[in-house]
């Protein structure tokens, strides 16, 4: 008996949305509050989770169509090229600088490049869970 | 790298090149050949005998490794040189005869040329090295060499039998040597032998004297076959003759003998060295004597002859170190030493031609039961003739060399009587005594070997082929072994001017100074001494026993066979594997449990005994914070959630307890201040707990009863030791820090160096990012792990549908 998710569905396409904004917030944020690019990969991976329980896996495929395994391999690029790069600059591996920079729309930033290291690790997190979870719902 | 070492590296370099020969030359027996090498050799170390006759030595010296001190020295004195002598002189003698005794179709000649040269190189190696480890390098050599040449015919089960058993005692003798020699170097400070000679006073003094001294004893003894390690050669003898006659009577065997010789100026100052090398030497003599007489097989008779005359070489030269404790007065002590030296040559050239004796009987008529042969003496005279030469000099009967020598062994062992030092005069008279009924034994075993053989019916119907005389070529070295037999006999003097005497000299250098030589004169006729009248009395009482044999050899049924040194060992190997065996069964029994409850026991006694021993119990409440309400009702929310896993019914139950600690945790943590802590906590403990469930779900059907945990005593023992092990360790060291943390740094820098503000993603970004780095490594190898799994599974399920 197919049963009828309506409301489920409904409510998830809203709450999606909530749940990868917040999961930004937490990434961005991380370094000055609470947060950073573990919990906010598990943020994200939790708002695909809801989808991939709302509706069904060939559906969220069909929505998201991201290879995940190389998801984790572009994280783990990423991590290990910025910690590499340093040693191009003369300094050790994994020092990282950080300047200010005048943006546009954004106004006077820092730009830190922990933050692309923090990047790998979301990405990272991501893929990783999303590896887990798709590998063994599909294994029926 | 001189010429010298050459000459011993050049039976290695030879052997690389026979495969060849025999493979593009397998017209030619590959023996020939090889003949070149021992044949070379022995002229090239001839000429090394005017130095030597003149006390002088020679010394040549390559490095090897510097940093170890360790060196390929080569150092040729009279020991030295009376080894390379007999090595090369009867190596070439035995790869003459071999020519004529392996098939050359038949048998794989290349492997059996290279194993005896590898024997020959390593030979000359052991007697020539004045370096220890160098010596020991090349001692192995030797074992390995043996164990392969006695493995020969390795279809055979009982080469291979012999080959493990000779190679196992000898192989535990080497290793103790080499322990010994390292506790000369601790001593000494050098690993050349001269150094340690000139240092045998402070060794002497040292608390490791006694052990280096047994140990390098042990490794002379099992090598040289003395009791009880005579075991392994009689059934090293499934080796091919002229590998019995070279390595296990003149050669090999005589490694230990060289060794207590060249040990001999470093430890024979001690009473112990006398007591073991003289003692142990006299019970091999009697052991071996008394039991060649049983053997029917005439391998197996020389094999407990050659054991006997080891024993007797060994015993004098134990009891030639009295000569050291000789001061003043002419040292009568001495001549056990020359007797030594003398029989050692004696033997190598009787029993290597006994040995080539009974390889020609075995050869011509197809067996070596004495049951079986008979009445040769017709058919093979000249065979005949060399057997009497070699048994009469063996059972020293005049006018040959063993004669000489006994009367000289005789000597060394009546002047025991007057030994009154290290306590010989309590059962110093035993030597003699032993002696002379050893000596009777081997005139018995000598005469049966002999008369057994060549006398009474030829049993044709017996034998396997029709015995004939041997071809002439395999006559050539027992003749000539014979005939040195009765000139070193005849002219005993000859050897001692240029041998005997530099022998002595490098077995007892400080009994000498510069320039003079020892006085060792050999005569027939020495007058109506005591050792005339023993000897009387061997060949009476001897003659009288061989003739009542069938009477008394019940004599040897008196020792149970399960008490028989063979069977100690037989047993002792079955034993050992059995013991590991189930060792291994007991301990690994394959059940995971068993192995934790070990590891944990293990981590709880470590600790408690650290505890204890370093008396560091004290806790102290000084440094804790004030408990408040929220943390007290946390702790019993997990504590009951954790009970509840333990004492469940249904595993559902579990999980739920389960995922109720994790939530408690991340709540745990949002009390204490961490809140990027508690966040991943959270996400973490839901992810778990839902895969927990998915594991509870596709659990069997089978078997999946809802019960209890079961109770077992131990694993309650145990859990409650680990945790209260735990919990006092992580009291113990909160009570004493001896530091204040880093973190304050942290504090300090994370804004002006990091330009953060959250510390805690800032450590793991940017202080301690390589943790970081690694453990998302961690989790990718993970994700990768249960995709391989599931993936792999999924498709070799497809395959099998």
């Amino acid at each position: 008996m197919r049963t009828n998710d309506i409301i489920f569905q409904t409510v998830t396409r809203v709450a999606v949305f909530l749940i990868v904004l917040y999961s930004l917030n937490l990434f961005f944020a991380g370094h000055y509050t609470p947060g950073g690019g573990f919990i906010a990969g598990l943020m994200t991976a939790a708002a695909i989770v809801l989808l991939l329980l709302a509706y069904d896996i060939k559906t969220v495929v069909k929505i998201l169509p991201i290879n995940y395994i190389s998801m984790v391999g572009i994280g783990l690029l990423l991590a290990v090229g910025t910690s590499v790069s340093a040693i191009l600059f003369g300094k050790p591996f994994l020092t990282h600088a950080y300047d200010y920079f005048q943006l546009p729309l954004l106004g006077k930033q820092t730009l830190h490049t922990a933050v692309a290291f923090d990047t790998g690790v979301y990405l990272v997190v991501v893929g990783v869970t999303l590896t887990i979870i798709q590998t063994i719902g599909e294994s029926e | 790298m001189t010429l010298l070492h050459v000459a011993i590296l050049l039976p290695f370099l030879f052997a690389i090149f026979v495969p060849l020969l025999r493979k593009y030359m397998p017209q030619v027996h590959t023996g020939w050949f090889v003949l070149l090498v021992p044949v070379t050799l022995v002229v090239y170390f001839s000429q090394f005998l005017e130095v030597t006759g003149n006390n002088e030595a020679i010394l040549e010296s390559v490095p090897w490794i510097p940093a170890l001190d360790i060196s390929f020295d080569v150092y040729i004195d009279g020991l030295g040189l009376l080894f390379a002598l007999l090595i090369t002189g009867i190596g070439a003698l035995v790869v003459l005869y071999s020519v004529y005794y392996l098939d050359k179709h038949k048998e794989s000649l290349h492997t059996f040329y290279v194993y005896l040269l590898l024997f020959m190189g390593a030979m000359l190696g052991v007697t020539l090295s004045d370096n220890v480890i160098v010596l020991y390098t090349f001692w192995e050599l030797t074992s390995i060499s043996s164990f392969l040449l006695i493995g020969y015919w390795n279809h055979k089960d009982g080469s291979r039998y012999g080959a493990q058993k000779s190679m196992l005692i000898t192989v535990f003798g080497g290793l103790a040597m080499l322990g010994g020699f390292i506790m000369l170097y601790l001593m000494t400070g050098t690993f050349s032998i001269r150094g340690m000679v000139e240092q045998s006073e402070v060794i002497f003094a040292q608390p490791l004297f006694i052990p280096a001294m047994l140990l390098v004893l042990l490794g002379a003894f099992t090598k040289s076959a003395q009791f009880p390690f005579h075991i392994w050669l009689p059934d090293a003898m499934e080796a091919p003759t002229p590998v019995s006659a070279y390595l296990h009577s003149a050669t090999m065997v005589k490694a230990g003998i060289y060794l207590v010789a060249r040990m001999s100026p470093i430890f024979a100052e001690s009473g112990v060295w006398l007591w073991l090398v003289g003692g142990v030497g006299i019970v091999t003599l009697f052991w071996g004597s008394f039991n060649a007489i049983r053997q029917t097989d005439l391998k197996g008779i020389l094999a407990y002859s050659t054991i006997s005359q080891l024993g007797l070489i060994m015993s004098l030269l134990g009891i030639g170190a009295a000569a050291l404790q000789n001061d003043g007065g002419e040292n009568i002590y001495i001549a056990a030493t020359a007797a030594a030296v003398f029989h050692l040559i004696n033997h190598a050239t009787f029993k290597g031609s006994l040995f080539m004796v009974v390889g020609i009987v075995d050869h011509e008529t197809g067996t070596r039961d004495i049951h079986r042969l008979g009445g040769l003496m017709t058919v093979m005279p000249i065979t005949f003739t060399l057997a009497m030469v070699g048994s009469f000099s063996m059972a020293g009967l005049p006018p040959f060399n063993g004669f000489l020598s006994k009367e000289m062994f005789f000597t060394g062992m009546v002047n025991v009587l007057e030994m009154d030092f290290f306590s010989l005069e309590t059962f110093g008279f035993l030597f003699p005594v032993l002696a002379w009924i050893g000596s009777i034994f081997t005139f018995v075993y000598s005469m049966r070997l002999l008369f057994k053989t060549f006398t009474g019916d030829l049993q044709r119907d017996k034998l396997e082929k029709e015995p004939h005389e041997a071809p002439f070529g395999m006559l050539i070295s027992p003749l000539i072994l014979g005939s040195l037999v009765v000139i070193f006999g005849f002219f005993p003097n000859i050897l001692s001017i240029n041998i005997i005497r530099p022998t002595m000299a490098s077995i007892l250098p400080s009994l000498i100074t510069q320039g003079e030589t020892f006085q060792v004169d050999i005569f027939f006729w020495h007058g109506f001494t005591v050792e005339l009248f023993m000897t009387l009395g061997v060949i009476t009482v001897g003659t009288l026993l061989y003739h009542t044999y069938p009477k008394w050899k019940r004599v040897y049924n008196v020792i149970p066979k399960s008490l028989e040194l063979n069977s100690f060992y037989d047993s002792g190997m079955h034993h050992m594997q059995r013991g590991a065996l189930n060792l291994t069964q007991g301990v690994m029994t394959g059940y995971i449990r068993n192995y934790l409850v070990a590891m944990f026991i293990f981590i709880v006694g470590l600790l408690a005994f650290v505890l204890i021993d370093t008396k560091s119990w004290n806790v102290t409440t000084e440094n804790t914070a004030p408990i408040g309400v929220y943390e007290v009702i946390l702790a019993i929310v997990t504590v009951v959630a954790a009970i509840t896993i333990l004492f469940a019914k249904s595993r559902l139950t579990s999980i739920i307890a389960l995922g109720a600690v994790g939530y408690a945790v991340s709540l745990f943590f949002v009390l204490f201040r961490a809140p990027d802590l508690a966040l991943t906590q959270l996400v973490i403990e839901t992810v778990s707990v839902a895969l927990f469930l998915l594991c509870f779900y596709h659990l069997p059907k089978l078997g999946r009863n809802e019960e209890r945990m079961r109770f077992r005593f131990t694993n309650a023992i145990v859990s409650v030791g680990v945790g209260a092990i735990v919990t006092i360790i992580a009291l113990v060291a909160q009570s004493e820090k001896l530091f204040d943390s880093i973190s304050s740094y942290y504090i300090e820098n994370v804004y002006e160096k990091a330009a953060g503000k959250n510390m805690v993603n800032v450590i793991l970004v940017d202080f301690r990012g390589f943790d970081t780095l690694f453990e998302i490594a961690v989790l990718s190898i993970a994700a990768m792990g249960i995709y391989a799994m599931i993936r792999l599974r999924l498709a070799r399920r497809n395959e099998e549908s």
